[in-house]
């Protein structure tokens, strides 16, 4: 008798376990990466999630890195990055048996922030270069105030430290005595409070920060300081489109195989007019629509 | 029949409950060996790649001089990766060297008073803001210092960097003041009270008598208060990476920015690729930590057990 009662038992507890993951592994979609793309990506899985309601979206951050790992160890199923996956990883995820697929789903203007109080309007690649390899040391040097110039950097995990790094520093080191801060707001809220501090970021986080400037960028002395953010406060799209602001970048979504069933669904809603709106909402440059 | 079979099950859950006390008991040297092992194993790997030299410094071509320089950098995400430890290890002991001042002056002055001189009533209340502070999360610390301490210094100091070694001490110092006052208030009270008598008969008034009598003979106590609570500074992670700044800077200057052994493994295993040189460096850096932070414990230990014996006389 009460060998039968635990056989039951042991069959029930066999019987859900097998029936509770296939009921919800059915739609279930992770999404791991980049901290630049995690709200965004959060605010995509909740509308799609209303109006698909079988599926079943994760969406987690932790770095562009850390995303691209945890698509290599499959992990995930989509990994978030704000910066193209390197080679490296690229081989490293061939080795592990996956095919990498890229998808553009945004555009993001990097700023670069001062004090609100510094004279200092607008700059040239050259000097933000010059600047955050340490070799313009002070404000005077590029028409600024005798005070020493400090630089706040991103974390070296952070894809914003290698996109400055390879589209403005040409590949070469941070000076040493850039500051590294955990986060586009803590640089925000450090620039905020210093006078002789200059930081970097996403534009559109910067638009609404008090106590600090976003500058306008020169591609070289002779082309026109552009702002990415324009006189109304908002995103200036065009200039970053047509390149004429120069530091802007994609982000960018990878999944491990071409994509279908779900998966494909999600990435073509994302970068259909009604996943773009989300862009502009969050306050990123959306892609430019074929019309 | 009934007595002997709760005598048998008796016997059995008697011997069950010694065995899982006997694992909970050595669990903390297993982990700590496991730790150990792992944390060693991995950090070798860095010299299977690397120059053991690279620890100190690197010849790098600089464009900008235009001849090889030496340079003493952590500078992990590069061309020519640097690891050099001495930054780091610079980067700590500006940090835990004036928090460990600060908590030991201002630890000590609560503890003689806690032990010595409050009446009941204040060390009812003391006590569980103590046991408070001791609960404040450090990254709750570390926002503080961010955001509001670290304008209050630049401004009356007038320094360079807002964030500074300084400021992390600052913090750091709160975080290990109810560990250090603890275990230097523990030590006092331990004092036996014949020897305080003693002092009193001779005539001496309360504070020669705390000062002459009960702090030496806790002086053993009290010093493992502040090795372990200068331990406990070198370990915190959170502080230091909000309020230091980060930049690893060779310095001995109090309110340069500086980056710790600790706020380096934080900002940069979250993306390092695993199996890599860097990621070896910084098992190694953990490695580094983890000696220094060892053998201060070790001391500390070795320096309460002479204190108790001492006592015990």
């Amino acid at each position: 008798m009460k060998t039968t009662r635990w056989v039951i038992r042991g069959v029930l507890v066999m019987a859900l376990a097998a029936i509770i993951p296939s009921a919800f592994a059915a739609k279930n979609i992770t999404v791991k990466g980049s901290d630049t793309i995690v709200v965004m990506g959060q605010k995509w899985a909740e509308v799609y999630m209303q109006k698909h309601p079988e599926a079943a979206i994760q969406v987690t951050g932790g770095g562009s890195g850390v995303g691209i790992a945890a698509l290599i160890n499959g992990t995930t199923d989509i990994a978030n990055a704000s910066r193209k996956i390197k080679a490296s990883e690229m081989d490293k995820a061939k080795a592990a048996g996956y095919y990498p697929e890229e998808f553009k789903v945004a555009m993001d203007s990097l700023a670069i922030v001062v004090n609100a109080s510094n004279p200092i309007k607008e700059l040239s690649l050259k000097q933000i270069q010059g600047i955050y390899m340490g070799n313009i040391n002070n404000w005077n040097e590029i028409g600024g105030p005798n005070q020493p110039i400090l630089r706040y950097c991103r974390e070296s995990s952070s894809g914003t430290y290698t996109f400055l790094k390879e589209e403005v520093l040409k590949n070469k080191d941070y000076a040493a005595d850039c500051q590294t801060m955990p986060g586009t707001s803590a640089i925000a809220n450090a620039v905020s409070k210093d006078p002789n501090g200059i930081g970097y970021g996403g534009a559109a986080y910067y638009i609404k920060q008090p106590g600090v400037k976003i500058l306008s960028v020169k591609r070289d002395d002779k082309s026109p300081a552009i702002n990415p953010v324009k006189a109304d406060g908002t995103l200036d799209y065009e200039a970053a489109w047509s390149g004429t602001y120069p530091i802007w970048r994609y982000l960018y979504m990878y999944t491990g195989f071409k994509p279908k069933g779900e998966i494909k669904a999600y990435l073509d809603w994302i970068m259909s007019p009604e996943g773009q709106k989300i862009v502009e909402e969050i306050g990123y440059v959306p892609l430019k629509l074929k019309k | 029949m009934r007595h002997r079979l709760t005598k048998k099950s008796g016997n059995f859950s008697e011997w069950l409950i010694q065995k899982l006390l006997l694992l909970a008991g050595i669990s903390s040297m297993l982990i700590m060996a496991l730790i150990f092992v792992f944390l060693f194993k991995e950090a070798v790997r860095f010299f299977f790649t690397a120059n053991p030299f690279d620890l100190i410094g690197k010849w790098v071509y600089d464009d900008w001089e235009g001849h090889y320089v030496f340079k003493m950098m952590w500078q992990s995400i590069s061309e020519v990766p640097k690891y050099s430890l001495i930054p780091l290890i610079c980067g700590s002991l500006l940090v835990a060297f004036p928090a460990t001042v600060i908590a030991g002056v201002l630890g000590l002055g609560c503890a003689i008073y806690l032990s010595e001189l409050a009446p009941s009533k204040v060390r009812e209340i003391l006590k569980p803001t103590l046991e408070l502070l001791a609960g404040i999360p450090s990254v709750v610390i570390g926002f503080v210092m961010l955001a509001f301490i670290a304008t209050f210094i630049q401004n009356t100091f007038h320094t360079k960097f807002r964030l500074n070694a300084f400021v992390g001490a600052c913090g750091v110092a709160l975080a290990v003041l109810p560990i250090m006052i603890t275990i230097a208030e523990d030590a006092m009270r331990a004092v036996p009270k014949d020897l305080r008598d003693a002092s009193y008969a001779l005539g001496a008034t309360k504070w020669q008598t705390v000062w002459g009598t009960v702090v030496p003979a806790a002086v053993s106590g009290i010093s493992a208060a502040i090795i372990l609570g200068f331990g406990r500074a070198l370990g915190e992670t959170m502080i230091v990476l909000m309020a230091t700044g980060n930049a690893a800077l060779v310095t001995g200057n109090i309110f340069s920015s500086v980056r710790t052994m600790t706020a380096n493994i934080a900002a940069e295993l979250g993306s390092v690729a695993q199996g890599s040189e860097h990621y070896y460096a910084l098992f190694l850096v953990g490695a580094v930590l983890f000696t220094f932070t060892f053998v201060l414990n070790l001391v500390s230990e070795i320096v309460l057990n002479k204190m108790r014996q001492k006592l015990r006389m």
